[in-house]
């Protein structure tokens, strides 16, 4: 692949972080790399604690971190707010599964022809830029269920990174290994099958990565719209809120920022066991 | 084995007033007549941008000519562009076994016969190595053993050891022709490099600048196999310098 192909640079963006990690190595160096981010972690809720002490008799809306942390340790709290975050789970999962599928097959599609790519492109550009919120009332009228409603918000948001990234990978595909198959008077689908896909692999984990970030703030935002049937993570938010639950809300907050740095984290090593032995990602 | 090869009649590729004109109006080419026949390997070099990789680009049917014939002879050619164009997931065994695959030969054809061009150009024991583990010249080897599985009558090769560095280049030379004389497929060579056309072929042509023809043909007398020190010798420095010359004529 060539060096000034859009879609490296996403890659090299993207995986920056990992790449600081890897040139630590062992030895002293090593301390540098988790000392400086605990040391400002621990700054922070110093300043929490300060800040919540300071707020008096107003202190309820900022809790201290050990009442936070009593909401994870009482069985029932922990119960309702991990079984909320189950819920988004599996609404993350089928959107992200939706996203994937339908953006990897448009991404084919435009690749195979031109007119596709014309024709269909300039709306995947504006769908990224459809405000979530304006469309809910819609979605909730046509959506048969709480479930379907989220997961809809979820492929939205998540979708452009996976028609992007694929069309791109597939493009990207140097034209010398074009050609070596042109000699053999290979077929499209062979030479999509061969040459294209495995090309696009980088990018289409690249994306994938992306859109599994996304698909996490989709499937919360999803909660937060559509309360019907059993309710996830981002619904128990809103409950929180309104009842003035703070520990609870911040709880519930935190763990589900943790879940996308966990998502976050898993994609980048699944797109490293993929195709990180044939392709340098940093 | 002499340069005079007992088939040398059966011409593989044939030119003749071939042009090339791209959409651009570029003129690439203009009235080149050309022959490889069996048994030789014909060099080519002129300066960059002359059109070398046209001709090649059709002789293997990946452009068409505006204007003349271009025939070929046979449809057993091998292709070896200036990268190594190994693709970069697949091991040195499966990218050698690629353009088999491509023809549909079963599983056990074609891996009977990409180990069989692995130990040729010498890379047994490396077939399980990915090409970003492989030197530069390793990976040019591999590339050569990918066009030998389909056991090639003419081998096209597109400047294909320009990147390399000289010993590497002299020692890939030497097994180049090792390769031809054992293989004893017809060779159409395009470089840049005198020294490397006149010690590698039976023929070197030399093509002018833009619009490319070609100027002049020399014939080269050494026998193959060829004895490396041959270019230490006097006759083969005053064909180098004769090839010079009119490459040096044509560029003005």
């Amino acid at each position: 692949m060539s060096d000034d192909n859009p879609v490296i640079v996403v890659i090299n963006t993207i995986t920056s972080p990992a790449r600081r990690q890897r040139s630590g190595g062992y030895g002293p160096a090593k301390v540098w790399l988790w000392l400086p981010p605990i040391l400002v972690l621990g700054a922070v809720i110093g300043l929490w604690y300060a800040i919540s002490a300071s707020l008096g008799a107003r202190s309820f809306i900022l809790p201290t971190p050990d009442r936070i942390l009593e909401v994870y340790l009482t069985e029932q709290t922990r119960g309702e707010i991990f079984a909320g975050l189950g819920v988004t789970v599996q609404t993350m999962i089928a959107g992200l599964i939706a996203a994937s599928v339908i953006g990897i097959g448009w991404a084919i599609a435009m690749s195979q022809a031109k007119w596709i790519e014309r024709s269909t492109y300039p709306y995947a550009v504006v769908l990224q830029s459809i405000p979530i919120l304006a469309i809910t009332p819609i979605i909730a009228f046509w959506a048969p269920d709480g479930f379907t409603a989220r997961t809809i918000v979820c492929v939205l948001i998540a979708l452009f990174p996976m028609v992007s990234n694929t069309y791109f990978g597939l493009q990207s595909v140097d034209r010398s290994h074009r050609e070596l198959f042109q000699l053999q008077k290979a077929t499209r689908w062979i030479v999509l099958t061969k040459l294209q896909l495995p090309a696009a692999q980088p990018a289409i984990f690249a994306g994938l990565r992306i859109s599994a970030g996304l698909a996490v703030v989709g499937a919360v935002v999803g909660d937060f719209f559509f309360q019907q049937g059993v309710i996830g993570i981002g619904a128990l938010m809103r409950k929180y809120q309104a009842r003035l639950q703070m520990e609870e809300l911040f709880a519930s907050v935190i763990l589900a920022s943790l879940f996308g740095v966990a998502v976050f984290l898993i994609f980048g090593l699944i797109a490293r066991l993929a195709v990180g032995k044939w392709y340098d990602f940093g | 084995m002499s340069t005079t090869a007992p088939v040398a009649t059966d011409t593989l590729l044939d030119f003749r007033n071939v042009e090339m004109t791209f959409p651009n109006g570029t003129v690439a080419l203009r009235g080149v007549d050309l022959t490889v026949n069996r048994g030789e390997f014909v060099t080519v070099v002129g300066p960059s941008g002359c059109g070398k990789s046209t001709l090649l680009r059709i002789a293997s049917g990946l452009e068409t000519a505006s204007d003349g014939t271009a025939h070929l002879g046979t449809d057993r050619i091998g292709y070896v562009f200036q990268d190594a164009t190994l693709l970069p997931w697949r091991s040195v065994l499966a990218n050698v076994e690629l353009l088999a695959e491509l023809q549909w030969q079963t599983i056990a054809v074609r891996r009977k016969k990409a180990l069989e061009a692995i130990e040729l150009v010498g890379l047994t024991g490396f077939e399980k190595h990915l090409p970003k583990q492989l030197s530069g010249g390793m990976r040019m080897r591999t590339s050569l053993a990918r066009s030998l599985t389909l056991e090639p009558e003419l081998f096209l090769f597109d400047e294909p050891f320009g990147a390399l560095d000289e010993i590497t280049r002299e020692r890939l030379n030497d097994e180049l022709l090792k390769l031809f004389v054992e293989k004893q497929f017809a060779g159409l060579f395009i470089t840049h490099s005198v020294s490397e056309a006149v010690y590698l072929s039976t023929k070197v042509v030399v093509m002018s600048g833009r619009p490319g023809g070609i100027v002049k043909t020399f014939d080269v007398p050494f026998p193959m196999p060829r004895d490396p020190d041959i270019r230490f010798t006097p006759e083969f420095a005053e064909l180098v310098g004769e090839v010079s010359h009119a490459l040096r004529e044509g560029h003005s």
